[in-house]
């Protein structure tokens, strides 16, 4: 299987974007990082401690479960739902610049959920977007603002994440 | 993350029929819809477009607005039907009724009825999904349900657990329903009341019955108490209820025989001055109000779990 990203290329990654959301938002006062479950968490907790290095200032970070809000609950025959867990946002998101965190973007319909759950918690001054990779075929209007990797890729292929938090080490590879 | 990820059934009609891992999923769900009930927007789309009509041929406040609530939080379209001023005082037999609703091709029926059975009864003719929400004297699978939830959250398991159940157990479905699960989840369960209120059979149920409160309370985890059911009495069961709460009430006298961070339950409604005293009721050892708030969280988690969906893994 061919890896994409190793442990140095991700660490690196997440240095350089966490510059770039620096730059962008001129000063993180009242930025905020939800990470989406599963593994946008652990991303989302390590951006957070990047821009804790560069800056000394701490961001809040959350997590949010998007479950609830997938489009594809619908169906009509007896099968298995999706696991829900807990959503934890302990600050609040009214007036503030939120960053959704997660894994790998693909066709937008997770970040179609998230952006619906997120404005059930407030009204951010803004959303914005970080991915560790963006693989394309999107099936909505939506874009990512920092991305960790563009990963060209067939829609047969898969990309799989490995986060050391998770899986035990770093990686991303396309299979 | 626990291994099964639904339900066996499509209908929930009794503890009886759940496994312990299905038990454990519809508790863990529960935790993440109670946060759903913390938010200023608590309302989720997870059921948008579902119809979940509530059937309730008994009295019921807190049960019937308690899945209201649920239904509604998880944005599913209800109907409720209660059976004063419904077709059923015309005679309509309960296959009928719900024949009717069906053709309105609803996708849950929540069913509280008089005789046991009642659920299992619809099942068998319905396509909807079927929730027991209490048929006579049999169970009532969502109130064990809070119930445990609300003892995990106190007590942060279910296993070595010792709850005393005190009270009618005779015409009780919430202990015949809390019995099933206690036990099944490795809890120590005591049963307690008089003995013409000690149904034939129960210490076949893996629980210690006994006729005396004190011994019940020594050394309890939980005091859970059941409401005495005049309604369902068609006997001499108790000389008077003056008598019935010297032998058979809560007390603080009688609480302190149990553990120093023994919690109080009460299904609900409760007869103050009858199983229960009022200063234990209001007490700081009483999560009765508790409760009624974990029983929205448990059915919402049981509406969502029965809601089906076809596993779509995409990112």
């Amino acid at each position: 299987m061919p890896v994409v990203m190793d442990a140095d290329r991700v660490a690196k990654s997440l240095t350089r974007i966490a510059h770039e959301i620096i730059e962008r938002n001129r000063g993180i006062d009242d930025l905020r990082l939800v990470g989406i479950r599963t593994r946008g968490v652990p991303i989302a907790q390590r951006l957070a401690a990047c821009l804790k290095d560069i800056t000394g200032t701490e961001v809040p970070t959350g997590v949010l479960d998007i479950t609830l809000y997938r489009d594809d609950l619908m169906g009509h025959d007896v099968g298995p739902q999706p696991l829900v867990r807990s959503t934890e946002i302990p600050f609040d998101i009214d007036g503030r610049d939120v960053l959704l965190v997660d894994d790998v973007l693909y066709t937008g319909r997770t970040i179609r959920a998230a952006l619906d759950a997120l404005i059930d918690f407030g009204r951010p001054r803004s959303i914005q977007l970080m991915v560790l990779v963006d693989r394309g075929h999107r099936e909505l209007p939506i874009r990512a603002d920092y991305v960790g990797r563009n990963v060209p890729t067939s829609k047969k292929e898969s990309v799989r994440v490995h986060l050391v938090e998770i899986d035990g080490r770093d990686e991303v590879e396309v299979a | 993350m626990g291994d099964l990820t639904m339900l066996r059934s499509r209908h929930l009609l009794g503890i009886e029929d759940l496994e312990p891992a299905e038990i454990s999923l519809i508790l863990d769900t529960a935790v993440a819809m109670k946060e759903v009930g913390t938010r200023s927007i608590k309302k989720v789309p997870a059921l948008r477009g579902r119809t979940v009509v509530n059937l309730f041929f008994e009295p019921s406040t807190r049960t019937r607005l308690s899945f209201e609530l649920a239904e509604k939080r998880l944005s599913a379209d209800t109907m409720g039907m209660t059976t004063a001023g419904s077709s059923v005082v015309k005679g309509e037999t309960l296959i009928d009724t719900a024949r009717t609703l069906e053709a309105m091709s609803p996708d849950m029926i929540v069913v509280r009825h008089a005789c046991s059975g009642a659920a299992h009864v619809l099942a068998r003719v319905c396509r909807s999904s079927i929730i027991n929400a209490g048929d006579g004297t049999h169970e009532h699978p969502t109130q064990a349900l809070l119930d445990a939830f609300t003892i995990q959250g106190r007590k942060g398991r279910l296993a070595g657990v010792r709850v005393a159940i005190i009270g009618d157990l005779a015409h009780s479905r919430v202990l015949r329903s809390n019995v099933l699960l206690l036990t099944r989840m490795g809890a120590e369960v005591v049963a307690c009341g008089p003995a013409t209120l000690i149904p034939v059979g129960l210490g076949r149920m893996g629980v210690t019955v006994t006729t005396s409160i004190d011994e019940a309370c020594e050394g309890a985890d939980v005091l859970m108490m059941l409401r005495v059911q005049h309604e369902r009495m068609h006997g001499l069961f108790l000389p008077s209820v003056r008598e019935y709460f010297t032998l058979f009430g809560l007390t603080a006298a009688r609480l302190a025989r149990a553990k120093s961070d023994a919690i109080v339950m009460h299904p609900g409604p409760m007869n103050r001055g009858v199983e229960i005293a009022s200063d234990v009721a209001d007490g700081n050892q009483s999560v009765i109000l508790d409760q009624v708030a974990n029983g929205v969280a448990v059915r919402m988690a049981v509406l969502y779990l029965l809601a089906g969906g076809e596993q779509n893994e995409g990112a």
